[in-house]
């Protein structure tokens, strides 16, 4: 069949610039063939190399004292957690796919880091997400929601690794681009650990996994006469997953990273063969060659261009020392799994493809690659205009609500302050029977069998803050999920990322990116965590304008105690109700301002960062004492909305709390501030020496606010609602919009 | 007492079950390979939970065929002690050798959460260590957990007192609000007429241990023992 004939109008459709074309013209000393086109282009988009985000992502602090694994290196971050173990930790976006196809593209995007960690020969012991939607008052966006948390959940539950966390999120802009993030963390013990390494000229390079098809080809998606005269119709864009298969791929995976005679191992994700045998060659200096034709395919005619970039989900390229591919096969029949020897480790440096008894493509590994020749780029930035015309907060532009009760009630409804069971029921939580505390809680915390610790892991992001303020933003965002992992008693030790954003090449954009890195590696160096890794998601736009800039951070802590898991909820009546930290009135960038007057004004609640440590250094020393009985941190929300979840979350029971505060504040300002540093404990009354001891050592205000008792919560009498109600708003709001109640017959006549 | 602990493709509870036995009650246990035909000799087979072999068609519909499975059946036939776990069961009632189907939740959706159980029967090998109407929490994650069967085997079962768990609320009623899934009678739980092959939804092996919050599973698995016990 004929290929189309690459010029620099092809080049272009793939994505690529003039001068992009230019160099890969010098590297090769001629024009590309079609498949080396695909394999460039692709290797050179924004998804595989970074090239618009590099730069920057490389100020961020990656070093760190516990780091088995440099940012990037591999497949997943790595880090000790001593005992011979480490846990390997990845996040990572599948937005776009899941715009389209929402069930299958977040199912693709759970499936993807899962691979991420057991490629690094983790055993996958948790998984988190992190979603963004429009409003969910809208049809589409309920469509959207509905659908990505039955993907995830389909997907995961099968895999059998549960889903212990994770937050929801609606907002307008993000109507037409939700955001989907996932997380995985595994444990490995350091001896077993894997690189996606290809090394030792004539070692086999040997695929395993599913079978490859035409889904996720990009090139396939622009027009090309040639290409849709010999092909049938084009297949969606989005792949399929295969979760049973996953299952079967984790479990042969694992036993593989056990044998001395596995080089290296990596999962295909995005950009397929292309990507698994440039990025395995360029981190050793080797070569591959690759006969095409022994790729296990799924549908007739595929060719080379095709083979190259499919992304058909799980599969894995991993590369034996010669004269083992009898016992790795073994393992390959053990469990079913389809498999191939594709060809060899050279001393080449070049990716080298046949097809047919033909040789089809030669591309220096090198080049193809992030951090080798693959183009960096320095964008433009520039401060946003909408900065400077923002309306700036001031209490008086806001009536004071008539009725407290009300208000509360709006704020306990509202979809991002509202129970997300919903969702997280849908997500087996329990399987592993490793849960301590699993979603709903500020943190997870999963024990690691063998030892008497236990893995604190939270994700957290907020859009808003970091579009009100992108610097202040994107320290807050560190801030709290370390503040989270606090709040159950985890020591904060390195972070993932995943930035979504909207278009780089709109200096705007690029500012909003720019600032908000800046403002976590600031974060990151205050509380000691290193950035492990991660993903960005560029050109997150809907139609009408780009979503909230939205850092989302996945941070691990460690616990040392198991038995010491601190919980948010009220335990004991006639606790004693204080919160460490400092309040402050200012409701800038709030829930209550959208909740209750539809607005965004003001700037992203201060930190201190400094302060904010000392804050979890005092709260960690409080739960390592058994000076308290519950921590909940203050945010979306604000303190009236913290204290209202400690009363209505034990499962036990409900508790109510009787709450006076007093400052120079109105009192909306008092409740549904978003103050940060600021956590909600209760604690027996003989341990009140004790509290203010801790709180003084580390110059951290700590002040009673109240006291556990009866079934109401009042707050300075101006809010009292039976904790009964409260529960109800809050568990019902999220089911009653997803499943609407069917109207009975006379409410219809009505 | 000797567990076996099936490994179908797709199962993923099967890791768990190992654990308690192994490292929570101190017996010991081996994995039972599904392309294998060799019981081991173990005293008590468990199906583990999971998606065998992928459940595309139908949950349990697969491995029922597996080859372990034509062992599994003598074993059960001959009186041998099977404990069949969330897909475990659906594996059983394919198998045959429990009476009944499991259908999708009513709900239509995947559900984990935590439920309230009722011990109906303690007059059987799995429950001798719990009290007549006791109350167990313990933590469900199915999509196809819906007990069915039809009129006459339902009246059977319960008059033969091999419903053995009830899904209660927290009075001890089996309410509608209590039924996770649509279970007709609020069936969470039961067994085959010797009492010696259990199929349940719940999930006894997540909730043995203190540090994941609930331990009402463990008095099932210490029954077993203790049975042994006494009849050796």
């Amino acid at each position: 069949m004929s290929e189309p004939e690459v010029t620099l109008e092809l080049a272009k459709e793939h994505g690529l610039n003039t001068e992009e074309y230019e160099r890969i013209l010098e590297i090769l000393g001629r024009t590309p063939n079609y498949t080396e086109l695909g394999i460039i282009s692709v290797m050179w988009s924004e998804h595989c190399s970074y090239k618009n985000s590099i730069a920057l992502l490389k100020q961020l602090p990656r070093e760190g004292e516990n780091l088995l694994a440099e940012a990037g290196e591999e497949n997943a971050g790595l880090v000790d957690i001593g005992d011979g173990l480490a846990v390997a930790f990845k996040i990572e976006s599948h937005n776009h796919p899941s715009a389209i196809e929402p069930y299958q593209g977040a199912a693709t995007g759970v499936g993807g880091i899962l691979r991420d960690v057991f490629s690094m020969g983790a055993r996958p012991i948790a998984s988190l997400n992190s979603l963004r939607f429009g409003p969910p008052t809208d049809e589409r966006n309920r469509y959207l929601f509905k659908n990505v948390v039955k993907g995830i959940g389909d997907y995961g539950n099968s895999v059998g690794v549960p889903t212990v966390g994770g937050e929801v999120v609606f907002d307008e802009h993000y109507s037409g681009n939700p955001l989907v993030n996932a997380m995985t963390v595994g444990i490995v013990k350091h001896d077993n650990t894997m690189s996606a390494i290809a090394d030792g000229e004539g070692n086999s390079v040997i695929i395993f996994g599913s079978a490859t098809g035409r889904d996720g080809i990009h090139g396939a998606t622009f027009a090309s006469e040639e290409l849709t005269e010999e092909s049938e119709e084009r297949r969606p864009a989005v792949q399929v997953g295969d979760p049973f298969a996953e299952k079967s791929i984790l479990e042969a995976t694992l036993e593989l990273c056990r044998k001395p005679y596995v080089v290296g191992i990596q999962d295909m994700g995005a950009a397929g063969i292309t990507c698994c045998t440039s990025e395995m060659s360029a981190r050793t200096g080797v070569g591959m060659d690759v006969d095409l034709d022994k790729v296990p395919q799924r549908e007739e005619g595929m060719i080379p261009y095709e083979i190259m970039l499919s992304e058909s989900q799980e599969r894995m390229l991993t590369v034996i020392k010669s004269g083992f591919e009898d016992e790795a096969a073994k393992i390959f029949e053990k469990w079913d799994l389809p498999y191939s020897i594709l060809g060899k480790v050279t001393d080449t440096g070049n990716i080298t493809l046949h097809h047919n008894g033909e040789k089809v493509g030669d591309v220096p590994a090198w080049d193809l690659v992030l951090g080798g020749g693959a183009p960096v780029y320095h964008r433009e930035s520039e401060r946003p205009k909408y900065l400077d015309d923002l309306p700036q907060y001031d209490v008086e532009d806001y009536p004071e609500p008539e009725d407290y009760n009300d208000a509360f009630k709006t704020m306990m409804s509202h979809p991002n302050i509202a129970s997300k069971s919903w969702v997280y029921q849908q997500y087996d939580h329990t399987v592993r029977t490793n849960t301590v505390q699993g979603p709903g809680g500020d943190a997870a915390v999963v024990r690691i069998k063998g030892t008497d610790r236990a893995l604190a892991i939270s994700v957290d992001g907020n859009g808003k803050y970091v579009y009100l303020n992108p610097r202040k933003g994107g320290k807050l965002a560190v801030a709290e999920s370390a503040r989270n992992v606090a709040c159950v008693g985890g020591k904060p030790l390195a972070i993932t990322n995943c930035l979504n954003f909207g278009n780089p090449y709109d200096p705007e954009i690029y500012y909003q990116f720019k600032e908000a890195i800046a403002g976590m590696g600031s974060a990151c160096e205050i509380f000691n965590t290193p950035v492990t890794g991660g993903n960005v998601s560029f050109y997150n736009e809907s139609p009408d304008s780009a979503v909230y800039p939205t850092p989302v951070i996945g941070m691990v802590g460690l616990i040392d105690d198991v038995n010491k898991v601190m919980t948010p909820y009220f335990k004991r009546e006639n606790d004693f109700i204080m919160i460490m930290g400092t309040l402050k009135g200012d409701l800038g960038g709030s829930t209550y301002l959208q909740a209750q007057y539809d607005t965004l004004a003001g700037d992203t609640p201060d930190i201190d960062l400094d302060f904010e440590q000392r804050v979890q250094e005092a709260l960690l020393d409080a739960i390592e004492r058994d000076v308290i009985h519950s921590a909940h941190d203050v945010s979306d929300g604000g303190l009236a909305v913290a204290v209202a979840e400690s009363c209505i979350e034990n499962p036990d029971r409900l508790y109510g709390a009787d709450i006076h505060v007093h400052r120079k504040l109105r009192d909306d300002e008092l409740m549904f501030s978003e103050n940060q540093s600021l956590i909600v404990v209760s604690l027996a009354e003989d341990k009140l020496l004790e509290i203010e001891r801790i709180a003084s050592q580390y110059s951290v205000p700590c002040t009673t606010i109240g006291r556990v008792r009866g079934e109401r919560l009042s707050f300075n009498d101006k809010i009292d609602v039976a904790v009964s109600d409260i529960k109800e708003w809050y568990s019902n709001t999220i089911p009653s919009l997803m499943e609407p109640p069917v109207p009975t017959s006379q409410e219809e006549a009505a | 007492m000797k567990y076996g602990v099936v490994v179908f493709p797709g199962a993923n509870c099967d890791h768990d079950a190992y654990h308690v036995a192994k490292h929570v009650l101190g017996e010991s246990v081996v994995y039972l390979w599904h392309k294998d035909h060799d019981l081991q000799e173990v005293d008590v087979v468990i199906l583990p939970g999971g998606f065998s072999y992928g459940d595309y068609l139908r949950s349990g519909a697969i491995a029922r065929f597996s080859p372990i499975m034509n062992e599994v059946i003598d074993f059960a036939n001959n009186g041998g002690y099977v404990l069949g776990i969330c897909n475990g069961f659906q594996v059983l009632t394919e198998a045959d050798l429990l009476p009944g189907a499991l259908i999708p939740n009513t709900s239509t959706k995947f559900e984990c959460k935590t439920v309230t159980l009722r011990v109906e029967n303690r007059e059987t090998p799995y429950s001798g260590e719990y009290e007549q109407g006791d109350l167990l929490r313990m933590p469900i994650a199915h999509g196809e957990g819906r007990y069915y069967a039809n009129q006459e085997t339902l009246d059977l079962l319960e008059n033969d007192g091999r419903v053995i768990f009830r899904y209660v609320d927290a009075e001890g009623k089996p309410t509608m609000e209590a039924n996770p899934n649509g279970s007709l009678n609020n069936v969470a739980g039961i067994c085959n007429e010797d009492r010696k092959v259990l199929g349940m939804m719940p999930h006894p092996e997540r909730a043995c241990e203190s540090v994941v919050g609930m331990t009402d599973g463990l008095a099932l698995f210490k029954s077993l023992v203790n049975q042994q016990v006494a009849t050796v």
